[in-house]
C-alpha cells in the first residue's frame, strides 16, 4: 500500500496544472481518490467533513449488491442445466454463470465509464463515481441472453441523455439503470421480453427437457396461468427464470440490511412501495375481476422485479423525493403503480419499472408541494401568534 | 425592415442573402425558435414524407409572404389574422390536392399535418414578423430561407429515424442482410415520437456547442 501511495505522490505533479498530463486530471483523481481516502479538509467554518464520501457511499451499495450478483450467476447455470436435463452440482452452475454474466458486467461497466470519463474530460469535471453503482445495477436487470452490442447502445445512451446532458452524477432526473432497460425493453423488445430469452441459449425453436417452458412467473400471471407460478418459497428463494439479478429475494434482503444498516438507503421510500404494492394488491383482491387480480398479496411482492426495483431503484437517493413526507408519498405510488401496471397492461408485464421513471419523474413535483404546504402551515401559525 | 431610400434593390442583395440563409443555421425556425416542433415530430418517421413536408411547407411559406406583403398597406390592422389565414388557407389547400393528385401515397402518410400547415406557427411567425413589414421581394426570399431551414432540419431527423429505425434511406434498405444475420437489429425507439424529440435536442445541442454565441446566459 505504501508503495502505491509514494508512486502516485510521484507522479501527482505531472497530472496537476501545468505538468504534461494536466489535461487528464481529473481520470488521475477519480484513480487516487479510489485508492485511498482523499485527504481534503474543511479549512474554514465549522463544517465537519464525514470521511464517507460519495465513493464510499456507492462502494457500500455495490457490496449489497454482490449477494443478488452471485445467486444471479448461479442462477443463470441452474435454468441453463435444468432446461438441457442434466444435472450438476454447485460449482459448475456458478462457473457458468460467471462465464455468462461477466461479459454483460465487464460491456457495462466499460461503457459506462467510457462517456463518464469522456464527459469529464470535455468538461474539466472531476469523475463522477455514479456510475459504480448504475454499471452494476445494469447487468442485473438483463435477461442472460441479451446481444451485448445493445448493452452498450443503451448504457450510452442512459449515460449520455439520462445524466450527461443534466450536468451528471447528482443532476439526474431519471434513473440510469432503468433508463438502460427502458431504451432495450422499447428499442429492442423482442430480446427482453417472452420466454425464451431469460434461459441461457434457449430459443422458441431449441429442444428442451419436457415440462420446462422458461415462462417467468411475470408472464404465467400475464397469461392467467396462475397454478403455473410457483409457490411462495420457491418465488422466495429464487430458483426460476427472470432478469440476472432479481429472482432471489432472499439475496436482495441481503443487501437490503447491508444497505439499511449502513444508513445508505432510505428505509422510508423500501418500507412504502412495499405498503402501497400490497394496498393496490388488496384493492384488486376486493374486484378479483379476472385471475390476475385474485393473486395475494405476499405473491404479487415476491414476484417479477418488485422488491428488487424497491430496495436498490427506488431508493436512489438522486431521483427519489428528498423530503420526508415526500419519499412516504414517492414510495406509495411508486408500489401501487407497479401493480396497476402489471395487472391492467399485459403488454408491459413488469410494471416496476415504468413506474419508477414515471414517479422519478413527479419526484421533484412532490417535493415541491410537500415544502409549500410546510410553508403554509407555518405562515398560518405565525399568524395567529401576531393577533393574539 | 423595409429600405425606402433605395426602390431597386437588386434581387441577390447581401440583405437578401441574408434573409434566404439566415434560417439555415443562427436564426433556424426549429432549433433556434423552436417552432413547428410538432410536425418536426409526426412526419419524420420516413425520409420521403419529410422531404414532400419540407417542399409544401416552403411554398406555402414563400407565398403567403409574397401574397401578404402585396396587401399589407391595405389590410385592416384589426382583421390581419383573419386575413392572413384565409392566404395560407387557400395556399394550403391547393398544396393538399396537388399532393393527392400526384403523390397519393405519400398525401397519405402525411395525413392530416398537410391541413395542419395552416397552423404551423413558422408560417404565421414569418407574416407577423417580416411581411407585413417588407416589400414583396424580399418577404418572398424570407419565405423561401425560413422553408428550407424548416426543410434541413426535417430532412436530417428523418435521415436518422429512417437509417436506424428501419434500415433504410428513402425506401431502400441500406444495411446489409449479413448485419442482421450477425444479430443486427433495428432500433424500434427510433420509429416512436420520443426519439424525434431526442434527435432534434442532439441538433440543437450540436448547433449551440459549435456557435457559442447561441448559448443564453
Amino acid at each position: 500500500m505504501k508503495a502505491l501511495r509514494k508512486y502516485l505522490d510521484k507522479i501527482k505533479p505531472q497530472f496537476s496544472e501545468g505538468g504534461k498530463f494536466s489535461k487528464l486530471h481529473s481520470t488521475f483523481g477519480a484513480f487516487e481518490t479510489f485508492l485511498f481516502v482523499p485527504d481534503k479538509v474543511t479549512y474554514k467554518g465549522a463544517h465537519i467533513r464525514d470521511s464517507i464520501d460519495l465513493k464510499r457511499t456507492m462502494s457500500i451499495v455495490v457490496i449489497a449488491l454482490i449477494p443478488a450478483l452471485i445467486f444471479g450467476m448461479w442462477n443463470v447455470g441452474r435454468q441453463y442445466y435444468v432446461s438441457i436435463g442434466e444435472s450438476t452440482d454447485i460449482i459448475k452452475n456458478l462457473w457458468f454463470g460467471f462465464l455468462k454474466v461477466m461479459p454483460i458486467v465487464i460491456v457495462s461497466y466499460v461503457t459506462g465509464l467510457t462517456v463518464e470519463f469522456i464527459f469529464a474530460q470535455i468538461r474539466k469535471h472531476e469523475v463522477n463515481e455514479g456510475f459504480l453503482v448504475t454499471g452494476m445495477l445494469i447487468p442485473l436487470v438483463m435477461p442472460v441472453n441479451i446481444p451485448l452490442w445493445m448493452v452498450v447502445v443503451a448504457t450510452a445512451f442512459a449515460v449520455v441523455f439520462g445524466k450527461e446532458v443534466f450536468g451528471g452524477t447528482g443532476m439526474n432526473i431519471f434513473n440510469p439503470a432503468l433508463l438502460t432497460r427502458a431504451f432495450i425493453f422499447f428499442a429492442y423488445p423482442s430480446v427482453i421480453s417472452g420466454d425464451s430469452v431469460w434461459t441461457y441459449g434457449l430459443t422458441s425453436t431449441s429442444k428442451v427437457v419436457d415440462g420446462f417452458s422458461g415462462a417467468t412467473p411475470m408472464a404465467n400471471a400475464a397469461s392467467y396461468a396462475i397454478d403455473k407460478i410457483p409457490d411462495n418459497f420457491t418465488l422466495f428463494l429464487g430458483n426460476i427464470p427472470g432478469s440476472i439479478g432479481e429472482t432471489s429475494k432472499l439475496a436482495i434482503l441481503i443487501g437490503a440490511s447491508i444497505l439499511l444498516i449502513t444508513g445508505i438507503a432510505n428505509w422510508r421510500v423500501m418500507f412504502s412501495v412495499i405498503i402501497g404494492g400490497v394496498g393496490m394488491t388488496l384493492i384488486f383482491n376486493v374486484f378479483g375481476a379476472n385471475p390476475y387480480m385474485q393473486i395475494s398479496p405476499l405473491t404479487q411482492i415476491l414476484m417479477g422485479g418488485f422488491m428488487f426495483g424497491a430496495v436498490f431503484m427506488a431508493t436512489d437517493p438522486v431521483t427519489a423525493s428528498q423530503t420526508h413526507t415526500g419519499q412516504y408519498i414517492y414510495g406509495l405510488l411508486i408500489g401501487m403503480f407497479a401493480i396497476l401496471i402489471r395487472v391492467l397492461n399485459p403488454a408491459y408485464p413488469e410494471g416496476m419499472m415504468l413506474s419508477i421513471l414515471l414517479m422519478n419523474a413527479f419526484a421533484p413535483l412532490i417535493d415541491h408541494y410537500v415544502i409549500e404546504s410546510n410553508i403554509k402551515r407555518r405562515l398560518k401559525r405565525a399568524t395567529i401568534n401576531s393577533k393574539s | 425592415m423595409a429600405n425606402s431610400t433605395n426602390d431597386k434593390e437588386p434581387i441577390f442583395s447581401v440583405k437578401n442573402l441574408k434573409n434566404l440563409t439566415g434560417p439555415f443555421n443562427l436564426n433556424n425556425p426549429i432549433t433556434i425558435q423552436v417552432l413547428g416542433i410538432c410536425s418536426a415530430l409526426a412526419v419524420t418517421v420516413q425520409m420521403k414524407p419529410a422531404i414532400v413536408m419540407a417542399l409544401s411547407v416552403t411554398i406555402v411559406t414563400a407565398f403567403s409572404n409574397l401574397i401578404i406583403s402585396f396587401l399589407r398597406n391595405t389590410i385592416p390592422t384589426s382583421i390581419r389574422i383573419i386575413v392572413q389565414l384565409v392566404v395560407v388557407a387557400t395556399l394550403v389547400i391547393i398544396v393538399d390536392q396537388v399532393l393527392k393528385a400526384y403523390v397519393y401515397d405519400v398525401s397519405k402518410k402525411l395525413s392530416v399535418f398537410v391541413g395542419l400547415i395552416i397552423t404551423n406557427c413558422i408560417i404565421m411567425g414569418r407574416l407577423e414578423a417580416f411581411a407585413m413589414g417588407n416589400k414583396p421581394i424580399p418577404s418572398f426570399i424570407d419565405g423561401i430561407g425560413n422553408g428550407i431551414g424548416y426543410g434541413i432540419i426535417l430532412v436530417i431527423i428523418a435521415f436518422f429515424r429512417e437509417l436506424l429505425g428501419s434500415g433504410k434511406i428513402l425506401g431502400m434498405s441500406v444495411i446489409p442482410p449479413s448485419f442482421y444475420e450477425m444479430g443486427y437489429r433495428d432500433n424500434g425507439m427510433m420509429i416512436l415520437p420520443p426519439m424525434a424529440l431526442i434527435t432534434i435536442g442532439v441538433i440543437i445541442w450540436v448547433q449551440r456547442s459549435r456557435n457559442k454565441s447561441l448559448i443564453e446566459k
